[in-house]
């Protein structure tokens, strides 16, 4: 579980003052904070741990490190339910 | 898939294999330090690819496995409490404790949930008031800003009802209880990629000068890991003991310094103990002070919990690179994946369990390896 995973950052918005973004994973979008990399860019990929991006990628690393993730069967954090704002899990596996 | 293939491909693979035999003349014992890195060691057969003087012994990062039985009973016991939400990562959920798992205590009624991130937390805490909502923060390094960011919320924001089970491992000091052991036969460390995008690599100087050991930072493809050995290799054949970098695409010495920041705010380093390993001298962090109400052993009554693992697991030898998965009676018999016995089974990040998952268990000619996956390497 200590394996971070790359994505695309698509969109950026503020909660509650933290500097969030939209990440896509292959086909998921989830939400990360990118308060440990502020200055990234909407269009850049970053490494996410456990919803957290803590550095900025190349795109071409990037793809390679998710398909290799995908192979070794180590993206399950990504299917862990969305929270929404009410704190109801909203894909509950 | 072109990017993939450059990174597993079978000639690069194979280039790299023949550099290490030309440069290897004596037989050397390399410990790869991150479960992740286990993991893709064992599933791509890459300690079957080097030549038969290199071996690899698998070392404690998978955080899962080693987080100690009493603080998973700690664990339960917060979360069969009918007042309290307790949240993890999905990987701690089927993690034995002595009388079952969470997903057991769910099915009993317990409000147990999986978070994809610490701040969901403080969703369900705002959206639960009348709840306790206690989040299990284990982890290494690379997981400490994650969880470090939502106590420092909670205690910004004044969400009262949340509190953290803080079962947190750092890196440096295992290597150094590996490397003081007398029974230790490591020489050479790949060390922890993801680990050290965080930390970056200064804190392992001091441990690489003071044992003569060199420690290569490296990440987790196959291609990452025969480059990291064979550096590692290159120094231990010329009695070089240095931190060097082969993951340097991704990280530098400095590290993210922004999360080390918040990291240092909200913990500190104390004695941790580590299950198979035993208790490392200020080996893991707890929450500072000033975040005691947010601390889940404070409020909760669990101080008293005793176990005992089963005296026939040698996890501990595993996990400081003295034995391997096969040399343990138990192993793919009394101790499976479904039945895990100790610490480096209860994880697929863990030695016996990757070795388990791969056909380890085999004899090497029943096992599919997959060098056919690194381009038919032979």
């Amino acid at each position: 579980m200590c394996l971070a995973i790359p994505g695309k950052v698509v969109d950026t918005f503020d909660q509650h003052g933290m500097r969030m973004a939209k990440v896509q994973f292959g086909g998921i979008t989830r939400e990360a904070c990118l308060e440990y990399v502020p200055d990234t860019k909407v269009g850049e990929y970053v490494l996410v741990h456990v919803g957290f991006a803590i550095s900025k990628v190349d795109e071409e690393e990037a793809q390679r490190t998710y398909q290799l993730l995908e192979e070794m069967d180590q993206l399950t954090e990504l299917l862990a339910p969305v929270v929404d704002e009410h704190g109801s899990r909203e894909n509950e596996r | 898939m072109k990017y993939l293939d450059e990174y597993r491909d079978g000639r690069v693979a194979r280039k790299i294999v023949d550099e290490i035999r030309r440069v290897q003349t004596k037989p050397w014992v390399i410990m790869e330090v991150c479960g992740g890195q286990t993991h893709s060691i064992v599933k791509n057969g890459i300690d079957y690819l080097l030549p038969q003087g290199v071996e690899l012994v698998h070392g404690p990062g998978c955080p899962v496995c080693v987080t100690p039985l009493e603080m998973i009973d700690k664990a339960h016991a917060i979360a069969r409490r009918p007042d309290v939400i307790f949240c993890s990562f999905g990987d701690m959920l089927r993690v034995p404790g002595s009388e079952g798992d969470l997903f057991t205590i769910k099915s009993e009624g317990g409000d147990v949930r999986v978070v994809y991130s610490p701040l969901d937390c403080l969703k369900i805490a705002r959206a639960n008031p009348e709840k306790k909502v206690v989040f299990f923060a284990i982890g290494f390094e690379t997981t400490a800003p994650a969880n470090a960011m939502l106590a420092w919320r909670a205690l910004q924001e004044g969400v009262k009802n949340i509190s953290l089970l803080v079962s947190h491992v750092l890196v440096p000091p295992a290597l150094e209880a590996i490397l003081a052991s007398p029974q230790n036969r490591v020489q050479g460390f790949l060390g922890p990629g993801h680990v050290c995008a965080v930390m970056g690599y200064e804190e392992y100087e001091p441990i690489s000068a003071r044992f003569r050991v060199p420690i290569v930072i490296t990440g987790f493809e196959p291609l990452d890991i025969l480059q990291g050995t064979l550096m590692t290799i290159r120094q231990l054949e010329t009695e070089r003991a240095e931190v060097e970098n082969e993951y340097s695409r991704i990280l530098d010495r400095a590290g993210n310094r922004t999360a080390q920041k918040l990291v240092s705010e909200v913990f500190e380093v104390g004695d941790r103990k580590w299950r198979g390993i035993g208790m490392i001298p200020q080996s893991g962090y707890r929450l500072r002070e000033e975040f005691r109400e947010h601390d889940a052993e404070k409020l909760f009554d669990v101080a008293r919990i005793d176990t005992r693992e089963p005296e026939i697991c040698i996890s501990g030898e595993i996990l400081r690179g003295i034995k391997k998965p096969k040399d343990c009676p138990a192993f793919g018999t009394l101790c499976n994946p479904q039945h895990p016995l100790g610490a480096t089974m209860v994880s697929a990040e863990g030695a016996c369990a990757a070795y388990y998952a791969y056909g380890r268990h085999l004899q090497r000619d029943e096992v599919d390896v997959p060098v056919h996956s690194l381009g038919g390497a032979a």
